[in-house]
């Protein structure tokens, strides 16, 4: 409605202006000032007289058979209240996001580094600190399975599960699979009709979400024999859905209420401390917390499927695409997680945003005794991307055509099939984004004359000045999915209400949303300004009170917990003017609210909210559903499976040391299709955030494992860019609207974190002549020292 | 566990001679973040911070005399003429507010091969000296060579404090240079110092993160100082040479004894040392040679 301009109604556009907080306006975040002063809550600040802290002790070990767990020295320290392992769980021992193959608490084996063995409640983080060096393991330590081939061959190297205890949809160490046949599929008689064929075995490191707040809450034990769960998380329903069985009570007396959160990216969407703050509050009747320590926190949350991929494509001499073939390898660790999901993401996106008549796929997670990987940001996307825009520049080398025109020859647009069979029905633009980005002025050379040493690979380590720097420009483009896929019904719930409050209507949105840093609750209030065209509207905390909101998470929230919000505006809106009907006999169908009162189009003001609402209020609940989507057809991975598509494309400009290494982003260009953007300052910071993200994968980011076990489990030594590192980020934004979706908006925070990536790897490739075929891209990559 | 908190110098060698386990702390930017690892829980923490001679440089007979807990911060601001070298490693140390904290005392203490401080220490001459103190045998000075004898073990005792550093003024221009994977915020990968001396006709260079504890690469240093003399550069000024620039490169890359471990290879680390001492001998004779010519 802020687009919209009331034309020939001077008098109304005199009294009445829209909001410039609803949509389309840039208002301020409540939460950013506070943040930025160090005055935000977060969950780690949570406080309740008389409460215990909680800890974890946890495996050294990725794979070892539990022999013994003696607590008795344990229990008997000064100020502990529990100590408890898996046998004093009341209810079920096991949880999981898709699959419940994980156990709250250890039981005879541990699966990988830092799995929770025991906990601990004392009066004291130091006393609980204590408590947890005096519990003595006894482990019978066995090999780890960790590489591919160990996982596909359980015979001779083992189970990650046991084919008795196996809970997946998988077989083996495959937790779960998915092909893809598209067309004539690859065969010898379609690799015939290609002219050119490229291929290369692509990997993919194990990336962190990172986030800076710590994994956190505070359980408080109720009368009622229930428990009050105060939590920073992606999605409320879906951890008490979790949570409620192990502790043996029905969910309705597990309460949740969202903490304050310091980032998510996906490493909130499975349960951290949740069961075991509730465990230990359930056993001693007091509050308790748990905050993880910075390494606690990188054994605590799953990281981002490292992946080995297969590519081969053919062309015809004027770079037609005419087959893609593919094989995707995800290491999805010792739990299932999301694998799924990020299996189903890879399979149905990891040919990109490309017409391919020919398609071949197969995307696999493996169980391992590997850290669990799960949701981050763009998942299964993110890491087939690096293997088809790689692909895609191999191509254009071979053909000796433009990189750009190439992508831009094969590009899908609406009304394309994706490799699925879905047809794409709504925007889809694909060449355009590539060409926005192309033709951008490239930022100025290097004046070697008038040296900033901080605009330089290595910046103020003083390691050049000038010396051995060379240039690189980089373009890729990518794909993914909004909200959640494959038949699942992720909807939404908003509770809306409309009352007078000091003479002033004030709208309250309820929404059990997780606000992790997004905007989500600035666009829900814009939503309501413009909906009820009232200026003032208040937030109700997050929790369980009111229906799901699903989760915060494939860039869905805006779409559909926003859309719940329009919706239940929209239902307060009609019954606040049915209610003017009834008292004034109003018959005019152009009836709004702008500005404080209700309004007839032609005819002008007819009241205020405050006098037609009176003493009352109301308060109404929608549900928001989107599109029924279906799965994907076990073998040929047919199916509309997905609810919306978004695009981004990217140019990296990059300096390298080619004698150090050592790579200055120097800029790193967005264009994207963003359907509506409801909070343009909000998405310009998710797609620069976005591509940060996407930055750090391709420069530095990797949790490194060796032999199952983290090396590299603190900010010390797994990098993420500083400011030094993160260049100016020029952001185009389209505005074509998706007809399916609420304003015709499109998720926006996760299509950069997928395109970034690869246009900065293809930069340094063109700056090094190297071919580069992992990320994160290493110094020791560019100077053979590996 | 204990927290002492001394008033003056006498105190604090007291209360070490009391409490030889004592950890003392002054910025905090090592101590703390090892503790919230939960690396160690000392039985006491000595706090250095009442102690305001500490946070004090002053020059003396063309010696910079350092208090261990002058922040980098002062070091940068204050003391980029006399201590250059120090000061471009002061540059790469952490974040600003980790500079605002933390002091060359504190890199000693912990004499991490990884420290940024001691490069340009080792770079800044053979007289640079540790001045150490303790309450049963006064004051000592430890001088640099001898000051780290491993993995994060200095020659110091106990009982003993760190009181200050003193480091000569430089005579001649000074480099450092640090490899990190990310543009700031890092812990060196390696790093290297270097210094000319042209005073006493010496060079000064010094390794990090690439041995066991910061080291000297004596053969190169001896190398290029007999190339300077025979040859009369230090009066000339004239070019080097790509061949001596080279073979320096080689030597330094030659005392150093890297391993691999998760921030960089061996090889690496050995290959990236010759590069930066090609660099930074390339950047301190070309300001050495405009000085002569200007002078001239």
């Amino acid at each position: 409605m802020s687009t919209r301009t009331i034309q020939g109604q001077k008098n109304l556009q005199d009294i009445n202006q829209a909001s410039k907080d609803g949509i389309g306006g840039s208002p301020l975040r409540p939460d950013g000032t506070l943040k930025v002063k160090g005055e935000f809550a977060y969950s780690s600040d949570l406080w309740h007289e008389d409460m215990l802290w909680g800890m974890a002790l946890r495996s050294p070990h990725p794979r070892a058979n539990i022999l013994s767990v003696d607590i008795s020295e344990a229990v008997k320290l000064p100020g502990v209240y529990a100590v408890l392992t898996h046998d004093d769980i009341p209810g079920s021992k096991f949880y999981g996001l898709e699959i419940q193959d994980q156990p709250a608490l250890a039981i005879d084996k541990v699966r990988y580094h830092g799995e929770a063995i025991a906990i601990v409640a004392a009066d004291h983080p130091e006393t609980a600190r204590r408590a947890v060096k005096k519990i003595k393991v006894e482990y019978e330590v066995l090999t780890p399975i960790v590489t591919e081939e160990q996982c596909l061959d359980p015979e001779t190297y083992g189970y990650v599960h046991e084919p008795h205890e196996f809970k997946s949809h998988g077989h083996g160490n495959i937790c779960h699979s998915q092909k893809l046949v598209h067309g004539g599929g690859v065969t010898d008689e379609i690799r015939a009709l290609a002219d050119v064929v490229v291929s290369g075995h692509y990997e993919v490191g194990m990336q962190d979400q990172a986030f800076l707040g710590p994994e956190s809450g505070l359980a408080v034990p109720a009368e009622d024999g229930g428990m009050d769960l105060y939590v920073a998380t992606q999605w409320l329903h879906v951890d008490r859905q979790q949570v409620a069985p192990v502790l043996g009570i029905p969910e309705e007396k597990l309460r949740l209420t969202l903490a304050g959160v310091g980032g998510a990216f996906g490493g909130r969407e499975d349960l951290s401390m949740q069961i075991h703050a509730c465990l230990l509050a359930q056993r001693t009747g007091k509050p308790v917390k748990i905050v993880y320590a910075r390494d606690e926190s990188f054994f605590g949350h799953v990281h981002r499927h490292p992946a080995k991929m297969y590519y081969e494509h053919g062309a015809t001499r004027d770079g037609k695409l005419v087959y893609a073939d593919a094989r995707i390898v995800l290491d999805g660790g010792a739990y299932a997680s999301a694998s799924p999901a990020v299996v189903g993401n890879a399979a149905s996106l990891g040919h990109g945003p490309y017409n391919i008549p020919n398609v071949r796929m197969e995307a696999i997670a493996l169980y391992s005794n590997n850290p669990s990987c799960g949701a981050m940001r763009g998942f299964g996307a993110v890491q087939a991307c690096f293997g088809y825009e790689t692909q895609m520049d191999k191509l254009a080398a071979e053909l000796g055509m433009d990189p750009v025109e190439l992508r831009q020859l094969n590009a899908m647009s609406e009304g394309d099939p994706m490799p699925t069979g879905q047809v794409i029905d709504s925007p889809a633009p694909v060449a355009q984004l590539l060409q926005i980005v192309k033709d951008r002025p490239l930022p100025p050379p290097l004046d070697l004359d008038n040296l900033d040493v901080r605009t330089l690979p290595g910046a103020l380590s003083n390691t050049s000045h000038g010396e051995g720097i060379v240039r690189g420009v980089g373009y890729s483009v990518g794909i993914k999915n909004v909200g959640f896929s494959e038949g699942f019904d992720d909807y939404s719930t908003a509770r809306v209400r409309l009352e007078v409050i000091g003479g002033e209507p004030v709208a309250m949105v309820h929404t059990a949303m997780a606000e992790v840093g997004q905007g989500g609750i600035t666009v829900h209030a814009q939503i309501a300004r413009t909906e009820l065209g009232v200026e003032q509207v208040t937030i109700h905390p997050a929790n369980t009170e009111v229906g799901s909101a699903g989760s915060t998470s494939a860039s869905r929230q805006t779409y559909m917990t926003g859309g719940a919000v329009k919706y239940a505006a929209e239902a307060v809106k009609a019954a606040l003017i049915e209610k003017g009907r009834r008292r004034y006999g109003w018959t005019q169908t152009d009836i709004i609210l702008l500005g404080g009162k209700v309004i007839s189009e032609a005819g002008g003001p007819l009241v205020s909210i405050v006098d037609l609402l009176g003493d009352e209020a109301i308060d109404l609940t929608r549900e928001h559903h989107h599109r029924p989507t279906v799965p994907f057809d076990k073998e040929t991975g047919q199916g509309f499976g997905h609810v919306q598509y978004t695009f981004c494309a990217n140019r990296a400009v990059v300096d390298v040391d080619i004698e150090l290494g050592l790579v200055k982003v120097v800029e790193l260009t967005a264009a994207q299709d963003v359907g509506k953007a409801l909070n343009p300052l909000s998405v310009i910071g998710q797609i620069q955030g976005g591509c940060t993200q996407a930055l750090g994968l391709a420069v530095m980011e990797e949790i490194i494992v060796k032999d199952g076990k983290v090396r590299n489990a603190s900010f010390t030594d797994y990098l993420i860019p500083t400011i030094l590192d993160v260049p100016p980020i020029p952001v185009d934004m389209l505005e074509l609207p998706d007809p399916h979706a609420p304003y015709g908006l499109r998720g926006v925070g996760e299509a950069p974190t997928v395109s970034a990536t690869p246009s900065i790897v293809a930069a340094i490739r063109q700056a090094t002549g190297i071919a580069l075929n992992r990320i994160p891209v290493r110094p020791e990559h560019l100077t053979g020292t590996l | 566990m204990e927290f002492l908190r001394p008033a003056t110098w006498d105190e604090a060698l007291a209360a070490k001679a009391e409490y030889p386990t004592a950890l003392p702390i002054s910025g905090g930017t090592d101590v703390m973040v090892e503790m919230n690892f939960d690396v160690h829980r000392p039985s006491a923490i000595l706090d250095l911070n009442r102690i305001t001679e500490l946070s004090e440089w002053q020059i003396a007979d063309d010696v910079v005399q350092l208090g261990a807990s002058v922040p980098y911060t002062r070091i940068i601001n204050e003391l980029s003429g006399p201590l250059p070298g120090l000061a471009l490693a002061a540059h790469t140390v952490g974040s600003p507010q980790i500079r605002n904290r933390g002091g060359v005392g504190g890199n000693l203490g912990g004499a991490s091969p990884a420290g940024d401080a001691h490069p340009a220490l080792l770079a800044a001459g053979r007289d640079v000296f540790v001045e150490v103190a303790s309450q049963a045998r006064g004051t000592r000075l430890i001088a640099i060579d001898d000051f780290y004898v491993g993995v994060k073990r200095n020659s110091m005792e106990k009982d003993e404090l760190i009181r200050r550093v003193h480091i000569p003024v430089a005579d001649g221009p000074q480099q450092f240079s640090k490899i990190g994977t990310r543009n700031a915020m890092v812990i060196a990968v390696c790093a290297f110092g270097f210094a000319l001396h042209p005073k006493n006709g010496t060079v000064g260079t010094g390794i990090g993160s690439a041995a066991p504890t910061p080291r000297r690469a004596v053969e190169a240093e001896e190398y290029l100082a007999g190339v300077l003399a025979e040859r009369g550069l230090w009066q000339s000024g004239d070019l080097l040479g790509t061949e001596v620039i080279q073979r320096f490169g080689e030597l330094v890359k030659a005392a150093a004894s890297p391993i691999d471990d998760v921030r960089g290879t061996a090889e690496y680390r050995r290959h990236s040392l010759a590069v930066m001492a090609r660099r930074t001998l390339t950047w301190t004779w070309n300001d050495y040679s405009k000085q002569i010519r200007s002078a001239a």
